[in-house]
């Protein structure tokens, strides 16, 4: 077993090592260093409970005293707050950590649900041809015509109105993925449609149709993996435009209430601070939110170029 | 030519229609249209008698078909909040909306073509690899970002210009401007900026990539083989044919910069149409929110119709291709 998982290993290094992705990564600074930023990033998201200084969230710990202190390297700053803290006394390095949890939860099931939808619809749309690609194919369009924060901005204010005031609370979370997700699926639809179709009237696709395989077992192991490449990259990039638009409606007050703060809410709290010099509260989750899409975005542009080869 | 307008025209009425089915079914819908708009001590009965009144009675075609055409004509009803009519608060905020967005997107095509055919020309060039990077940092900051970075810097560290709201404005009867006073048009700075900022590394991408794309054609080397100056090839000959599709997506943009006005102005308070709207759904405020949506979706419908159309006028190679 240790043997086996041993050459496995080594097979695995030896694959990586010939892989001109692989390689292009290795000598690329900027994609190391963006998907460093990126990993680091989630990797604080994650262990937030573990490595924040302290728990925004438990109200027992605060402590008015704190309220409103510059970062610890200024006058008056206190060495337990690196960042300073918020009007509620509440440090600022912890809520960036809990903030970037919400964020990254929020883009990375938006885009996953968004991808899951495009994907389909575009297989489908591909793959059954006719009526049903042609009434996708014009939704996608029509949507298409709208700028993806508008539409998100849209269904959740339609949602805002439609549910009521303590239901929208408990379920803000759930309505800005779903605006998210619904405002980016078209271009995983058309990408996915483009290459179904290059790829339906190959042999291998006519060979499953010959000995009676169904259209979706075809459609999904045998022509879904073919077609995911591109898939990866527009996922990539549509990371960071989840992000910024969550950021963008919690900034707007539309978004993520106070009681689960993400980025985007954090810089919408401080912003009222702005003029009274507290610039500490806005500023470093504003930092924070452009390190993330700048990496993602950074690390998305090399993974296209990389994997086009049309490019090299 | 004529059956393509006519598909598209189709397409955008379609389009129209189900927009207005969505925003009349939160009208409808969302609360009750009664309990809106009279008091608590309204009688049950007094209440059935204004249902019918209003139609509310109907059958829902005809109830859809009262809605549009009130809609077409702007009207939308009162305000809940405000108790005005929504479309007097609209055309209150238009020409704020409306001068902020045009003086972005003058301002980013302005700076950003210049910007996109240096880019294009000077490959190599220092400045065009600082352009380039600074460009992709713009893609990734987002609008409000750069809205609070500027308050921070020129409202809150220098204060040297305002950071909210339109300062003096001067009524021209059915327009309200503020390019006529200095404090007006110190206000539209910082907003027109932030606005800019992103169209302008789109135009500039995009002009590098399509003048790009000329220059490699052939009769561009023929140009050079014959002899002309770089410059006329480049500023005669490479920018003309880069500029059909410039000036659409231009066109097209215009669009999602009075969608992205919105976040514009709620970061400088700038008492725009986006600023009513993001305002309605704070309040649940449902016939602005209806109007806004039937707005901006006529907006966008009309502008995509329009540049399709020129498009196909423009350049004459699309009209044998999309005859059909």
């Amino acid at each position: 077993m240790q043997n086996e998982n041993l050459s496995l290993y080594q097979d695995f290094r030896r694959r990586l090592a010939d892989n001109d992705i692989w390689y292009s990564f290795k000598h690329t600074p900027m994609a190391y260093i963006s998907a460093i930023a990126g990993l680091t990033m989630i990797a604080l998201a994650v262990f937030a409970p573990l490595i924040a200084p302290q728990n925004p969230f438990d109200l027992a710990s605060l402590d008015l005293f704190d309220a409103s202190m510059p970062p610890s390297w200024m006058d008056q700053g206190d060495p337990r707050f690196l960042l300073g803290t918020d009007d509620q006394g509440r440090g600022i390095l912890s809520t960036i950590f809990y903030g970037l949890r919400i964020s990254l939860f929020v883009g990375f099931t938006s885009v996953f649900l968004s991808l899951l939808i495009g994907v389909s619809l575009g297989l489908i749309s591909g793959y059954v041809g006719g009526r049903v690609d042609s009434i996708i194919m014009r939704i996608a369009d029509v949507q298409l015509s709208f700028p993806a924060i508008l539409i998100a901005l849209l269904i959740d204010g339609v949602f805002r109105t439609v549910l009521s005031k303590e239901i929208h609370e408990d379920l803000a979370l759930y309505v800005v993925i779903f605006a998210i997700a619904i405002s980016g699926w078209v271009q995983y639809a058309r990408t996915v449609r483009s290459s179904v179709m290059t790829e339906k009237i190959k042999e291998y696709v006519q060979a499953g149709q010959v000995i009676g395989l169904g259209s979706a077992r075809i459609m999904i192991k045998h022509i879904l993996p073919n077609v995911l490449g591109p898939v990866f990259v527009i996922g990539t990039l549509h990371l960071a435009l989840a992000i910024i638009i969550e950021a963008t409606l919690s900034f707007l007050g539309v978004g993520l209430p106070p009681t689960t703060p993400s980025l985007g809410t954090l810089i919408r709290i401080g912003n009222e601070y702005l003029f009274s010099g507290e610039w500490w509260i806005t500023i470093f989750p504003g930092l924070t939110l452009i390190i993330v899409s700048l990496s993602v975005n950074l690390f998305g542009d090399w993974l296209r170029d990389a994997l086009n080869p049309k490019l090299q | 030519m004529l059956t393509f307008i006519a598909k598209r025209l189709i397409q955008s009425v379609l389009v129209m229609i189900a927009v207005g089915l969505i925003t009349f079914a939160l009208l409808r819908f969302v609360g009750d249209p009664i309990s809106n708009m009279v008091g608590q001590d309204t009688s049950v009965a007094e209440r059935a008698q204004l249902k019918e009144d209003l139609g509310l009675n109907d059958p829902f075609v005809i109830q859809f078909a009262n809605f549009a055409k009130n809609a077409v004509q702007g009207e939308f009803g009162l305000s809940y909040t405000l108790r005005v009519p929504v479309s007097q608060l609209l055309s209150e905020r238009i020409p704020a909306t409306l001068e902020l967005s045009i003086l972005s997107a003058m301002l980013a095509l302005f700076i950003g073509m210049p910007m996109g055919i240096y880019t294009a020309i000077h490959k190599d060039s220092w400045l065009t690899k600082l352009f380039l990077s600074s460009s992709l940092v713009g893609v990734s900051l987002p609008t409000f970002l750069i809205g609070i970075l500027l308050i921070l810097l020129f409202g809150v560290v220098f204060r040297w210009l305002p950071t909210f709201g339109r300062g003096e404005v001067v009524d021209l009867g059915w327009w309200s401007t503020g390019l006529l006073t200095w404090s007006g048009i110190k206000s539209l700075i910082l907003p027109t900026i932030t606005l800019a900022i992103f169209q302008l590394t789109l135009i500039m991408r995009l002009v590098r990539a399509e003048m790009l794309e000329v220059l490699r054609t052939d009769y561009i080397k023929f140009g050079r083989a014959r002899g002309l100056s770089m410059k006329s090839i480049h500023y005669r000959h490479a920018l003309k044919n880069t500029l059909i599709p410039v000036i659409t997506i231009t066109g097209l943009q215009l669009g999602s910069i009075i969608a992205f006005a919105l976040i514009t102005e709620s970061v400088f308070q700038w008492p725009g149409m986006g600023l009513l709207f993001i305002q309605a759904i704070g309040n649940a405020d449902v016939p602005i929110m209806a109007a806004y949506l039937v707005l901006i979706a006529f907006i966008f419908v009309a502008i995509n119709l329009l540049v399709d159309i020129l498009y196909v006028v423009l350049d004459p190679r699309l009209r044998t291709t999309v005859g059909d």
